[in-house]
């Protein structure tokens, strides 16, 4: 890897029953992140049960036929471990770093979380009380709201990426423990399992250990979920949330891209780095935050897999600026569909993905990451030094021919959440969108992300 | 090797100190540059204005123009950012080794040459309050601001790091630039190098970029006292929502006191162990599903999530417990239990078992915040600022020495009825 010179590469094992297996030794700290992804998202969940696989996520670790829940929890918190069970669209994973000494310990327990979890009855109760919360807090976040209408008017209302991974309240209602149970049987199984272990460990004594909590384990191979395209852009369409308690809009704006495995992918990653990331947000940034001073956060972001990815732009604005922030964005997509990016974009924004590398892959978890994401989509193990020859070898006409065939404000799909009228404008009389108390414990001068303390509530 | 052995320190003649580590396991290097000043250094009608300058520091020097300021180590893969907070003001970038002159300009320039041009101000004063409303439209983050407004009365804590927006509205650019010209002197700051550099060679290039820069009045210090809480406080915010929230603040020891590291014991057993880094360690859940409070509340289905908050400050702040209501539960029942729980960790301390598992967590999660360049990086100095680098140093020592003993004698001390503030956001 070229995170760090002179580490040993990965090791890979393909199980006589499908699963992967990929060690990379790392010796910075005497600890170990172990990765686990399984092709079971929530694009898999069932027309009838969607939030399956979250639902099935939260459960998973709370119980098997040879552990309670207790004692998962024991074993984890004993150690310091914050064990993540995540479902995505395409994937259900598991994740946590633990110290290098309770590596074997995790294996086991981890195995057998995903191998016989038993969602025991009662367990099921509580999470589902917890999704329910968790729905109705995402009911009343504008950025959470914007983005699901997005997506709903990418891909459409029926469509897997159209949904959220959430459920609804009365899909997740209405879910029983047999529901999940199916699930996991229909879904979970090792030839859609991979399982990557970067860190504190002998790659060889790791592998085998890895090998041996999964190589018993047989399970009929999942069918790969049926993923339609996206539908083809119908001209410009626009939603909007009205949520008159709020003191700010959230502003959405997208197209459906390419997939991950598309030829043009890179030239995209590069457009979207130039459109709305390089510097304090690309030229969305710079028009909208740092010449207009109307948002916090404006940026665009790009993630693909299976299928289209969204580009997606975003924004934070005040009621009163959204036409003048959808005018600015409209501007800057119209002009790079237009005329495309400057070699001197396009070199700055090669130079910092080319250069951010060795930062991706420095912690352990990063480097897992990196590594399972090479295994899903067959990048194969070198994929960390070839990708900078990747990145290099876009040529400004692809990027520019990947602009101009995604980025025309008469295709964008545009979601307004926040404290406006139902046409999206600043409602005559605002009524509670009121300034005066403030926010704020920890602060950041970058929009996307970093941000340190604040006494915020944690739980899964 | 003592704790501490490989980081190196020296001070320059203007006064600015410089810390440096070698860490070569990649080729990265990190640069912070810390400055004593955060919101408790803001006076009336100036709140939000260590903020509002760590953003105008963004805006372009003498020497660099204000897209280069951010593009300029982008160009070398870099990551560059910035935060604010009740103590401290700090600056971060991280890249290839190659880019380190270039990191220890754009902080020399930083430190004194920054333009504040009057337009640039305007535009980030609606960026600002901007970055306040989106904060406003989470209901945990408003009832957070409010509960702590609430706890203080005397000492500046009490006000947020944003600011209120009628000082964001009202302060002008020569308020901004005064402020700047205090606090940004070599003598309020400390430089800290972190990665695959020697040594020396680092010391003599920080030197060569901020020795020049001159030396200036030690920029004042505060001298208020919040007095003891003499009785419980309590707020309710009514306003639209989905969701109740619900928050406890006890005022609580600064990071320099003896209680400091049985009270981060007591935090763990009753909210899961977070760590120590206010950078790497606070975001996401921590290990705490064997927690008390977790099992008072989640297990039994009142709370849908909970958290704790006991960070490292100069002064005593507060030790908040945050409680997400669950979706149907009642409110009475949910602060019962909650109130219940933190009430028995005063009356009768923690066990054996549950000090063995907290102290275990807070080892593993030291161990955590240290994988990479930044995060150690921060640490340094993070503690150097808000208060000695053997603070950090000392402190798995001074967890592993805790006692059972020493967590209740504490929890009796802080837990205490009349030394909290109960507040809650319902949705109307």
């Amino acid at each position: 890897m070229t995170g760090a010179p002179g580490r040993p590469a990965p090791v890979r094992r393909a199980l006589a029953n499908g699963a992967a297996v990929i060690v990379q030794e790392a010796h910075t700290t005497p600890a170990v992140s172990l990765n686990l992804s399984i092709d079971a998202g929530s694009v898999c969940d069932p027309a009838s049960a969607p939030g399956a696989a979250h639902f099935l996520a939260r459960v998973l670790d709370r119980g098997t036929s040879r552990r309670s829940a207790d004692a998962i929890a024991e074993t984890c918190d004993g150690g310091g471990v914050t064990l993540g069970v995540h479902a995505t669209r395409h994937t259900l994973s598991l994740g946590c770093t633990c110290l290098a000494e309770d590596f074997a310990a995790m294996v086991d327990l981890l195995a057998d979380i995903v191998r016989d979890p038993l969602c025991p009855e009662a367990e099921v109760e509580k999470r589902r009380r917890q999704i329910l919360t968790a729905i109705r807090q995402d009911d009343d976040s504008p950025a959470a709201r914007a983005i699901e209408r997005l997506n709903r008017l990418l891909y459409g209302a029926g469509h897997p990426y159209g949904r959220r991974v959430k459920g609804t309240a009365a899909s997740v209602e209405g879910m029983d423990r047999g529901a999940l149970l199916d699930y996991h049987r229909h879904r979970v199984a090792p030839s859609a399992l991979s399982v990557v272990v970067v860190g504190d460990v002998a790659a060889d004594a790791a592998g085998d250990a890895v090998a041996a909590a999964f190589d018993g384990w047989q399970a009929a191979p999942a069918p790969p979920p049926d993923v339609a395209p996206p539908p083809a852009a119908a001209g410009r369409r626009r939603d909007v949330v009205p949520m008159p308690g709020k003191a700010q809009v959230d502003l959405a704006y997208g197209f459906a891209a390419v997939a991950r495995t598309d030829p043009t992918y890179h030239a995209h990653v590069l457009l979207a780095n130039v459109l709305g990331q390089y510097g304090m947000g690309g030229r969305v940034g710079r028009s909208v935050r740092e010449r207009q001073g109307m948002a916090y956060y404006a940026f665009a972001g790009f993630e693909a897999d299976r299928i289209a990815g969204p580009l997606i732009v975003r924004a934070g604005v005040n009621a009163a600026n959204v036409r003048r922030a959808l005018a600015s964005i409209d501007e800057v997509v119209a002009e790079m569909g237009a005329e495309g990016v400057t070699e001197a974009e396009l070199e700055d924004s090669r130079r910092y993905l080319v250069g951010s590398l060795p930062r991706t892959l420095e912690t352990n978890a990063g480097t897992a990451a990196f590594l399972q994401n090479a295994e899903r989509f067959g990048l194969g193990l070198d994929y960390d030094r070839r990708l900078p020859g990747l990145l290099r070898a876009v040529t400004r006409d692809e990027v520019n021919a990947a602009a101009r065939a995604l980025l025309a404000p008469e295709r964008a799909a545009v979601a307004i959440a926040g404290p406006v009228a139902a046409d999206g404008t600043e409602p005559a009389a605002a009524d509670g969108a009121k300034p005066g108390a403030a926010a704020g414990a920890g602060e950041t001068a970058a929009g996307a992300g970093e941000t340190s303390a604040g006494a915020g509530t944690a739980g899964s | 090797m003592r704790p501490g052995a490989e980081v190196r320190s020296e001070t320059l003649a203007n006064g600015l100190r410089l810390l440096v580590q070698e860490v070569r396991t990649v080729p990265l290097v990190s640069v912070w540059c810390w400055y004593r000043v955060g919101s408790k250094d803001e006076g009336p009608g100036l709140t939000g204005a260590s903020h509002w300058v760590e953003h105008m520091n963004f805006k372009g020097t003498k020497r660099i123009s204000r897209d280069d300021i951010k593009g300029s180590i982008e160009r070398y893969g870099g990551f560059w950012n910035g935060y604010t907070w009740i103590d401290q003001t700090t600056y971060v970038q991280t890249a290839t080794r190659d880019a380190l002159d270039q990191m220890l300009f754009v902080e020399s320039e930083r430190m004194h040459h920054c333009l504040y041009e009057p337009a640039d101000c305007d535009s980030e004063r609606t960026v600002i309050i901007s970055e306040l409303q989106g904060g406003e439209n989470d209901p945990d983050t408003l009832l957070d601001i409010e509960l702590t407004a609430t706890a203080f009365k005397a000492h500046p804590y009490r006000h947020p790091t944003i600011g209120w927006q009628s000082d964001l509205e009202a302060m002008t650019r020569d308020d901004l630039y005064g402020f700047y010209r205090r606090y940004y002197v070599p003598n309020n700051a400390t430089l800290v190098v972190v990665g695959d550099v020697d040594a020396g060679d680092a010391m003599r290039r920080a030197e060569a970029a901020f020795g020049a820069i001159p030396a200036a009045e030690a920029p004042p210090r505060l001298r208020a006292t919040e007095p003891p809480q003499l009785g419980e406080r309590r707020l309710t915010i009514r306003k639209q929502g989905t969701t109740a929230y619900l928050k406890v603040g006890y005022h609580a020891p600064a990071v320099g006191h003896d209680d400091f590291a049985p009270l981060l014991v007591l935090d763990a057993a009753l909210t899961g162990a977070k760590g120590l880094s206010l950078w790497s360690s606070f975001r996401g859940t921590p290990p705490q599903r064997r927690s008390r409070l977790y099992r008072a509340l989640v297990e039994r289905q009142l709370a849908s999530a909970v958290g704790g908050m006991y960070a490292p400050t100069a002064h005593p702040f507060l030790f908040t417990v945050s409680v997400t209501a669950a979706a149907g539960a009642a409110r009475e029942e949910v602060e019962a239990a909650t109130l219940a729980a933190l009430d028995a960790a005063r009356d009768e301390g923690i066990t054996a078992a549950e000090l063995a598992r907290a102290k275990r967590q807070l080892r593993a999660r030291m161990v955590f915040e240290g994988d990479s360049v930044t995060n150690i990086a921060h640490q340094l100095g993070f503690f150097a600022t808000v208060s000695e680098l053997d603070t950090w140093f000392d402190m798995p020592a001074r967890i592993e020495a805790v006692t059972a003993d020493d967590v209740a004698r504490v929890a009796a001390g802080c837990l205490g009825a009349g030394n909290r503030t109960v507040g809650w956001f319902l949705p109307a």
